[in-house]
């Protein structure tokens, strides 16, 4: 099923769901005439959209809202973080275009820090959805939920074939592998398959994970890697700070917080400079290199220059991936 | 109105108005704002809205919102005197053994919804009406603003978007006080014509004395006040009212009292006597 389809599903069976937009209808565009007073156009109006969907899930509603990504995110984020997620109320909040998927646009459309600051809500959850199918599976538990949640939205063709069932705060495992493993999300899943595609062919031995959320993320599935394999390298159309690069970080820490390892004096830093650690091998840890937008916004060009000027093409992806291996090998 | 009826609202008012002085030390409240509003609170719960300590969650009742959170001891010393929960409660204020503090929040009986932020309440608000509106019902949803708060472009965004979705349920009260935080409205960023402003966003509007209960009974009479369109309510107050020495004062915005103050000042809400405030003037919170 479509998306435009599962929401049609589910207003119909459901009579909680009511469907709203700040006049973006990309992905609802069928929907209005169908859902009659279940449908709500805001206008131009992101903050009214937010307070008012608030509104509606006080009184027993699910609110599923659509804007542009930045837009929503942003223009309305104080109402999000005030009113929907002091709330804790259901609203499900659909953000189009986002990450490199804005191509042109330039920067004032570039929602690369959407993940950091919807997963700094408390009780919010981020659904990065790699594909039509992925987002259609995903739809239902995300509804069901009773928690708010940021989608952000991709429906394209679906570049594997998924095998694990969706789940919430479940990531996908598309394959294991000894010496490296690849963390991504939503849109660029495609171009990560390419490239783990190419170092397979190479003879590297190359893991795959698809995030699917990022709040709640699933922690064990990146230690379980972090554990298995020599370099985790996170890929993502984001900011550096705040995305997938920073939950693996946090992950990290907890871990070996929890096992007491590394960091129970102040000292334990100055006196024991990187790598010289007498640590446990019970306790070793994949090294792990971020690819992502590191302190600054993308080049704004069609998609697939950008994705060839910015290094994250499936070949480039690669390239880079292996010059690093290479390194810390 | 009845000389009976005035006299219970009046009794009310006077009751509530010692609830927030008893506020206003010990960590102190927002009092001039909270008091600029205590009339029209008391008359909205004794006459108006169709809601009781027994159908706070009937999806039937009527709603009322506080978007200017700042006053909320105006509310917490309403909801405490109809019975929503007991007065005793109101000790707990800034203790951590309850949810009494500056801005209002859903643990406390009778509270709708949290504010503090301004210019939120007014779409949430909104989309309750909506709800209303798409289940037919009958019930209205009624939403206190400030009329600083009227600075937030937010305000007239959800303006915009009730008059389009003809939400005639929805009833905007502005607590006119002619003060924001520290200044004067109109010295500020002026506000009026506030009503010319209002009906130009295509809402109905009515003008009354927000102290005077009689106004205010002609004020919430038959609504809507035109169908097909919400409603906005200016209501006419004074910052302070009730406590002649910090009335229309910019410096008394939030203050926090000594003990000795209070109980001068409860006595002046009597009309026995006028308090000397030596407390130093707070100008941020």
């Amino acid at each position: 099923m479509t998306y435009e389809e599962i929401l049609y599903d589910f207003v119909q069976k459901d009579d909680r769901l009511i469907v709203m937009t700040a006049e973006n209808r990309a992905a609802i565009r069928n929907l209005p005439p169908k859902l009659g007073k279940r449908f709500m156009d805001a206008g131009i109006c992101e903050q009214t959209m937010i307070g008012m969907a608030a509104g509606l899930a006080l009184r027993g509603r699910i609110p599923v809202v659509h804007a542009l990504a930045t837009f929503l995110t942003l223009r309305a984020f104080e109402f999000i973080r005030t009113d929907v997620g002091i709330g804790k109320l259901p609203v499900i909040l659909v953000g189009g275009v986002p990450g490199f998927l804005s191509d042109g646009n330039g920067p004032t459309h570039q929602a690369i820090e959407d993940v950091a600051i919807m997963r700094g809500i408390p009780g919010m959850q981020v659904f990065c959805p790699s594909d039509a199918e992925e987002l259609a599976a995903g739809m239902p538990a995300i509804l069901e939920s009773g928690r708010p949640c940021y989608i952000r939205y991709y429906a394209g063709p679906a570049p594997v074939k998924h095998t694990a069932p969706f789940e919430l705060g479940k990531a996908e495992i598309l394959g294991k592998g000894s010496d490296i493993t690849l963390v991504t999300y939503g849109f660029l899943l495609k171009e990560v398959v390419k490239a783990q595609s190419i170092l397979d062919g190479k003879g590297y031995s190359v893991g795959l994970i698809n995030m699917r959320m990022l709040a709640d993320a699933d922690k064990e599935a990146i230690l379980s890697a972090g554990k298995t394999t020599k370099l985790t390298v996170t890929i993502e159309d984001h900011f550096q700070t705040g995305g997938l690069y920073s939950i693996v970080s946090e992950a990290y820490m907890e871990y070996l917080y929890e096992n007491d390892w590394g960091f129970s004096s102040t000292n334990i830093i100055r006196d024991n400079p990187p790598f010289k650690y007498n640590y446990q091998e019970d306790f070793r840890l994949a090294k792990v290199f971020p690819i992502a937008l590191n302190q600054k916004w993308f080049k704004p060009a069609l998609l697939d220059r950008v994705l060839d000027y910015e290094g994250f093409t499936g070949e480039k992806l690669a390239e880079r991936i292996e010059a690093e291996y290479l390194k810390i090998r | 109105m009845t000389n009976q009826t005035k006299t219970e609202l009046e009794n009310l008012a006077i009751k509530v108005r010692e609830h927030i002085i008893r506020m206003s030390t010990d960590g102190g409240c927002f009092i001039g704002a909270s008091l600029s509003c205590t009339d029209l609170l008391v008359y909205l719960y004794n006459n108006v809205l169709n809601v009781s300590p027994e159908t706070v969650s009937d999806p039937d009742r009527d709603y009322l919102l506080l978007s200017k959170g700042h006053d909320v001891p105006a509310l917490y010393g309403t909801l405490a005197e109809k019975g929503f929960f007991p007065a005793d409660r109101l000790r707990n204020h800034l203790h951590t053994n309850d949810s009494i503090y500056w801005h209002p929040n859903r643990n406390v009986p009778g509270i709708e919804f949290h504010s503090g932020s301004l210019g939120h309440l007014i779409s949430v608000a909104a989309g309750i009406a909506l709800d209303i509106k798409i289940r037919d019902g009958k019930n209205k949803v009624y939403v206190i603003l400030g009329d600083g708060e009227l600075n937030e472009g937010s305000v007239w965004e959800a303006c915009l978007v009730a008059a389009t979705q003809k939400l005639d349920n929805l009833v905007v009260i502005v607590d006119r006080n002619e003060f924001q935080a520290n200044v004067r409205t109109e010295e500020l960023q002026p506000l009026e014509p506030i009503g010319a402003k209002f009906s130009a966003f295509g809402w109905s509007v009515r003008r009354i004395n927000g102290h005077d209960f009689d106004e205010l009974e002609s004020g919430f009479s038959q609504l809507p006040a035109e169908k097909e369109r919400p409603t906005v309510i200016i209501a006419d107050t004074v910052r302070g009212k009730g406590l002649p020495s910090i009335e229309k004062r910019a410096d008394r915005w939030f203050v926090n009292f000594s003990h000795e103050e209070v109980d001068q000042l409860l006595k002046e809400l009597h009309g026995e006597h006028k308090t000397v405030l030596t407390s130093e003037t707070l100008m941020v919170r």
